[in-house]
């Protein structure tokens, strides 16, 4: 395994790394084979996957799958992503922080008010995702509910897809835009400078002990 | 090849014309079917097996005379028995032909994911085209009339076809052909209706007040009529609804929601294009990397 450059500091060790990527690569393939089928516009994304009946019997399995591998994370970070006082300060200052105008901006900790706001947003929308692909999971579950209930899951489900695959488009955005961020998840590490502008306290936390080389 | 027949009026998850340079210049058809005429001996059902060749499997006794119970992806057809006590007192029995009713604005068509799985002809029949079925299920999420159903064994959506097949060379629907009573009658949607009100006439002065036409005006009309004895109180007719529409979740769902929902995903990524090329990215400087050594070096 490497270690992270001399000075550098680990963000993400390469267990939560991989668990990232399988939730990332079936997110891409379970909102392409979603898209297919909500809008006719992209129904031609339903070749990607062997045409229309394969798209709408794969579907559900990757989603089933990226829920599994999700919840491995959404334990593992739940502590860290509460929103504190300070995180709904920064979210209140959102314009200076899509203006680049960090030093106004309360101290954060590992994780900053958007990133904790988008994994309770990811979390509520895959709960509801689920749920509701249950219910118009029709080989296997539709038959058990009112037609009522399918017709409302089939429209919960397309609702709760669009904001996902919104909040996922800011999310990746965040880490074009936030310059070294990609690294963490693709290393594992980042460098103090990074650390020390975006996560100041968690910077302090880390650095604590540790011998200047 | 379906589309060959070019009188496509509608074709489910299209957003442009299909070929339609054929109207219906003799008219919308529609099947008429006179429940106070039938007689329930299942004839239509027989035919409709006949005709398309489809055998279901033989089911269980459910302790009344519908045979099979249900409608299937083989049973695009049955005949629906209910007892009604009217207010007099007497018995009286209820049969209903039940089917797909040919909707003019069919939910099925509006729920459909894939591109030409259900198409409406100029005539008003809707059929689907299980070469483009991808076996979601949605058109029946659709369905004012619990009608589509998917077969178990290919999970292709199944319904009747208004013998589309033989309507297009002329004929009538295998169903009216077998009718011994004269109770399902087939033609224009016109003719239909004038039939129809002939009939509501005599009713009305065999002391059925009530009788009249069954063409709902929720789903723009229908292209299989019937008409009941109790217009008033369809239900009776084995959950006959009275007031049938695509549901208002399906519409919102398939109307709105889709073009805007999918403007505003491509609109979340413009923002973030434009927020980059704008305000541009946010870099950790090189005096963010001195404050940081200085603080590492002031750590105890």
């Amino acid at each position: 395994m490497s270690e992270p450059p001399p000075g550098c500091i680990e963000r993400y060790d390469a267990s939560v790394r991989i668990n990232h990527w399988i939730v990332a690569i079936s997110f891409v393939l379970v909102a392409l084979s979603g898209l297919a089928l909500f809008h006719p516009a992209m129904f031609w994304l339903t070749s990607l996957f062997g045409g229309g009946p394969w798209a709408r019997i794969l579907h559900p399995f990757i989603g089933c799958f990226m829920v599994a591998a999700f919840s491995l994370l959404g334990v593992k970070f739940w502590r860290e992503n509460l929103l504190h006082r300070r995180d709904w300060i920064w979210l209140r200052k959102i314009k200076e922080v899509v203006n680049n105008r960090e030093e106004n901006l309360p101290e954060v900790g590992r994780y900053n008010g958007g990133q904790k706001l988008l994994f309770f947003v990811i979390i509520g929308c895959l709960v509801c995702l689920l749920l509701s692909g249950i219910v118009i999971w029709r080989q296997y579950f539709s038959a058990y509910f009112a037609i009522d209930v399918v017709r409302w899951g089939a429209l919960v489900h397309a609702f709760f897809g669009f904001v996902l695959i919104c909040s996922i488009i800011v999310h990746i955005y965040a880490g074009v835009w936030v310059k070294g961020s990609i690294r963490a998840m693709t290393r594992g590490w980042v460098t103090p400078r990074w650390a020390r502008k975006h996560h100041r306290a968690w910077f302090r936390e880390v650095t604590k002990g540790i011998q200047q080389r | 090849m379906p589309l060959q027949s070019l009188d496509i009026v509608r074709r489910s998850a299209t957003t442009l014309p299909s070929p339609e340079a054929r109207g219906a210049h003799t008219g919308e058809v529609a099947k008429l079917i006179d429940t106070t005429k039938c007689i329930g001996c299942k004839a239509c059902q027989v035919a409709c097996m006949e005709w398309n060749d489809l055998r279901d499997e033989v089911g269980t006794f459910t302790g009344h005379y519908d045979n099979p119970h249900d409608l299937s992806a083989h049973s695009w057809t049955l005949m629906r028995f209910s007892e009604y006590e009217n207010p007099k007192g007497d018995l009286e029995w209820l049969i209903r032909k039940d089917g797909c009713m040919h909707c003019e604005d069919p939910g099925c068509l509006k729920a459909c994911p894939s591109p030409g799985a259900i198409v409406q002809y100029a005539n008003g029949i809707v059929d689907f085209q299980e070469e483009n079925c991808i076996g979601c299920g949605y058109c029946i999420t659709g369905c004012p009339f619990d009608v589509p159903r998917i077969s178990k064994k290919d999970k292709k959506a199944y319904k009747c076809t208004l013998c589309s097949d033989r309507v297009a060379v002329g004929l009538e629907p295998a169903c009216v052909k077998s009718c011994p009573t004269g109770a399902i009658v087939f033609g224009t949607k016109e003719d239909m209706t004038q039939h129809a009100a002939e009939r509501i006439e005599d009713l009305k002065s065999r002391g059925f007040d009530q009788a009249g036409l069954y063409d709902p005006a929720g789903v723009g009309g229908t292209h299989v009529m019937y008409v009941l004895h109790h217009a008033d109180q369809p239900a009776l007719y084995a959950g006959l609804p009275e007031k049938p529409r695509i549901s208002p979740t399906v519409t919102l769902w398939k109307g709105a929601t889709k073009p805007l929902a999918l403007f505003a995903m491509a609109a979340t990524a413009a923002v973030g294009f434009l927020h980059y090329i704008g305000i541009g990215p946010n870099e950790a400087e090189e005096a963010d990397e001195e404050a940081a050594r200085r603080d590492l070096e002031n750590t105890p």
